[in-house]
């Protein structure tokens, strides 16, 4: 009768744990056209922010500017196909990790999250 | 006792030139096999000559030309960013009038650094007096010590920047000479769209420079020279 009701109990559970794994957040990411021409996602996960903050440095104040870690660089691939933008949406590159870790970014509030290309096409008089 | 020390002082002075020799070769292939660029050199001395002769009065060109490079609004209220503008001036005794561009004079010696409490303010090596933005915590110190009232406060919060020239509120800003152009080895705006080629934009340290020879030339100012801040930008006719 025991061995009964905790297969029953047994039962129960498992479409709970199927419920539960349905309402974990769902990471959506829109990564634009990707590729890897940095280093691979997982190191960039956890490193892009000191490559921007010291690359910035180098750039502003020394002239240096280097293709491939520039910011621009990251959103000409990252920006999204649909809308040429790494923030505009809740999916959106930047934007995605960004409030699901909740951390502020700063970055945009200068500096455009658009493809140059896209901004070019609209800016063309 | 000193015989130890100063042969122990020698060893650390030999040992430190070896490694430096056999680093740096390394170093300079590093840089190379990479592909970085030089940045900023201070054999380099951006500066510009405007021939106020040649400025024609009513002519707006190269503050529309600078508006649309770096995406300011064009507006000209208080809290409007203006990195140039024309004036007209007008010598009271002989009635002689003229009209001229004024922007950020990228000053030798520019007093809006001197003031900067957070080095935001700064000149890069090859003279190019700029605002990084990233540092600039707005405290507007450095508008205040420009003689040529060369800056501007964002005071709204901007979008759609072009990508090239961020900017953003509650930063400085002024004219950067077109450095994302001079970078990739461009003219700045303003002196491309002169139709009358009154702004001649070049290096005032190369002696075979368009610049440098008509420096020679003809007689030029620096705006407030008494103050010797030896302007980057000169006015020829003024």
């Amino acid at each position: 009768m025991k061995k009964l009701f905790f297969s029953v109990l047994l039962c129960l559970c498992i479409p709970m744990a199927w419920a539960a794994d349905a309402t974990a957040p769902k990471h959506k990411l829109d990564i634009g056209r990707g590729g890897e021409c940095v280093k691979d996602p997982q190191w960039m996960r956890k490193n892009h922010m000191h490559l921007l903050k010291h690359e910035r440095d180098d750039a502003v104040r020394k002239g240096l500017r280097t293709e491939k870690h520039s910011l621009k660089n990251c959103i000409e691939c990252h920006a999204s196909t649909k809308d040429d933008s790494v923030i505009a949406r809740e999916d959106s590159f930047c934007v995605s990790c960004h409030s699901y870790e909740a951390v502020k970014i700063d970055c945009f509030e200068c500096h455009s999250g658009t493809r140059k290309s896209a901004w070019l096409q609209r800016n063309a008089k | 006792m000193s015989d130890i020390d100063l042969t122990r002082r020698n060893f650390l002075k030999t040992s430190a030139g070896a490694a430096a020799v056999a680093i740096a070769p390394g170093m300079m292939l590093f840089q190379v096999a990479h592909g970085e660029s030089e940045g900023a050199s201070s054999k380099v001395r951006w500066g510009m000559l405007i021939d106020t002769t040649q400025c024609k009065e009513g002519c707006n060109d190269c503050v529309t030309a600078c508006n649309k490079e770096n995406g300011l609004s064009g507006e000209t209220k208080t809290t409007d960013s203006q990195w140039i503008r024309k004036i007209e001036i007008k010598d009271v005794s002989s009635g002689r009038e003229l009209s001229l561009p004024m922007m950020c004079q990228h000053c030798e010696h520019p007093p809006c650094v001197d003031v900067c409490p957070t080095n935001a303010s700064m000149k890069r090596a090859d003279g190019i007096v700029l605002v990084d933005k990233h540092r600039c915590i707005g405290c507007r110190y450095c508008m205040m010590a420009c003689p040529y009232k060369a800056r501007s406060f964002v005071h709204e919060p901007l979008s759609d920047q072009n990508p090239d020239v961020p900017r953003g509120k509650g930063t400085v800003e002024s004219c950067t000479l077109c450095v994302h152009r001079i970078d990739q080895g461009l003219k700045p705006a303003c002196s491309e769209a002169c139709a009358n080629k009154a702004i001649l934009f070049g290096d005032l340290n190369d002696a075979n420079s368009e610049i440098a020879q008509k420096l020679r030339t003809v007689a030029s100012t620096q705006v407030r020279a008494e103050l010797g801040l030896n302007t980057g930008v000169r006015y020829q006719g003024l």
